[in-house]
């Protein structure tokens, strides 16, 4: 017998449940409970960077919108840069700018919406330039393990047909699945998107 | 905020040495996803419409995935991790008082420091405190049923609260859920993400339970039971259970082959 090599192993992930609210957005589940909440804006008055509203939804395998999901986004600032110790490319860092949010869909409608800035490109360890998007972390009942998908940007098809993750993907009509589509609503940007868990249009997803 | 309650204090006998792992910037291991539940898992109906039926694309860790959001003290509150005191009106919640305590580890075994770990439960009664819950079982006017807390330098959290009660959910007519409080942990990358339930050894209902049994492995849903700690409790007050939650390990970066110029 070899050495054992003695790694653990990762937790196993269980569904977030219905009452997911009560844990990460108590507000939606009715109640006030701590000093500080996270929340879906991820802006301050000093963050650089173009103001955006991100607007989905997420649809089950008969095309309903899921109301009572979970988001939360994970991106860079407007230089391109995480606001973390990982991130050694040369973008500007912003201290106040997190990079995170969550959001609960709207239990009639099952909007989510995000207010936020829209990212930089990224430069990634190799030295690619990769297209703006934004990470996406989906929870919800009947979800078993957290999905991770992105979310890229309808005006950058230059960057978008050059970026390193959406060429491996194969099918054409499936990269369209991570484009959010930019409109502009009384001055405001907006970019929206819809996921689709199952059928003819299913969103890809990664193993991250 | 209830003043007969004794304060919640770190229930450890023996503080494990401080770890402070080098941060890589690698990838992390590759999930191994025959210990996770299937994304289509029949036997809890929900996951059904619920599930992609494509397969998932393998992402080699980028810059998006190695990275995450960083968390500090000041992003929460004194109470955040004593669910005794934290909704407290007029006395102290119902039920059975329980410390909960354990390490956030990675696959290499180390612990992973001032990370964001959230938990969320039903009463003792098994009523959640969530307009949308309208099981029968009262709320209880002293419980919110939420806290978080940030592990120290050695991965270790623990929190104070009373423990849940079973509860009646739509899978079967007769499905209901073993004693549980659900988990949210960060970890240093987003690829680490994830929620997971904590059981409590010895539940009936553990291997009945339609949910934790879409896992397919009997050592990653043991992993789930927290065992009772009596070492840990405090007498006279509370039992003590112990759950450690293990993220997936980083690779080291030995050898860098970086780009010049940026
Ligand atoms: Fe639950």
């Amino acid at each position: 017998m070899p050495q054992p090599l003695n790694y653990l192993k990762e937790t196993a992930s269980q569904t977030a449940g219905p009452y997911v609210h009560i844990g990460l957005i108590p507000a939606m589940a009715g109640f006030d409970i701590f000093e500080k909440n996270f929340s879906n804006v991820l802006t301050t008055p000093n963050t650089e960077g173009e103001r955006i509203t991100l607007e989905g939804k997420v649809l089950d395998g008969t095309g309903t919108p899921l109301r009572d999901v979970l988001l939360e986004i994970w991106q860079a600032n407007a230089s391109g840069r995480y606001n973390h110790p990982a991130d050694r490319s040369a973008g500007a860092l912003e201290q106040e700018f997190r990079g995170w949010g969550r959001a609960g869909s709207d239990f009639e409608s099952g909007l989510v919406t995000f207010e936020t800035i829209k990212p930089g490109a990224i430069v990634d360890k190799a030295g690619r330039t990769c297209a703006p998007h934004i990470n996406v972390w989906i929870v919800a009942r009947g979800i078993n393990i957290g999905l991770n998908t992105r979310l890229y940007f309808s005006d950058e098809e230059t960057a978008n047909a050059a970026d390193p993750v959406l060429n491996l993907i194969e099918q054409p009509s499936r990269r369209s699945t991570l484009v959010a589509k930019r409109s502009e609503r009384g001055g405001k940007v907006v970019y929206s998107f819809t996921i689709h868990l199952q059928g003819p249009e299913e969103t890809v997803f990664f193993d991250v | 905020m209830n003043a007969q309650a004794p304060a919640l204090r770190d229930p450890r006998l023996n503080r494990p040495e401080p770890l402070t792992p080098p941060l890589g910037d690698g990838g992390f291991f590759q999930r191994d996803r025959s210990i996770h539940p299937p994304a289509h898992a029949p036997g809890y109906k929900s996951s059904v419409l619920r599930s992609p039926r494509q397969s998932l694309l393998s992402l080699e860790g980028s810059v998006s995935e190695i990275t995450g959001p960083v968390f500090g003290h000041n992003d929460l509150g004194p109470l955040d991790n004593d669910l005794i005191r934290n909704y407290a009106k007029d006395g102290d919640p119902v039920g059975e008082r329980i410390i909960v305590h354990g390490r956030v580890l990675d696959e290499t075994g180390r612990g992973v420091p001032n990370t964001l770990v959230e938990f969320w439960q039903a009463n003792a009664g098994g009523r959640y405190r969530h307009k949308k819950d309208t099981y029968l079982a009262p709320v209880d006017p002293n419980f919110g049923g939420c806290g978080r807390a940030l592990t120290d330098d050695t991965g270790y959290y623990y929190f104070r609260t009373v423990k849940p009660g079973p509860y009646p959910w739509r899978n079967y007519v007769n499905s209901w859920r073993p004693a549980h409080i659900h988990f949210s942990v960060f970890g240093s990358g987003f690829a680490q993400r994830l929620i997971t339930q904590m059981y409590f050894e010895g539940d009936p209902l553990i291997p009945v339970c339609p949910i934790l049994t879409t896992i397919p492995d009997q050592d990653a849903l043991d992993r789930l039971v927290a065992p009772l700690d009596l070492n840990a409790s405090a007498p006279f007050d509370s039992l003590a259970y112990r759950f450690d939650i293990v993220l997936r390990g980083q690779r080291s970066t030995y050898f860098e082959n970086r780009t010049a110029g940026n």
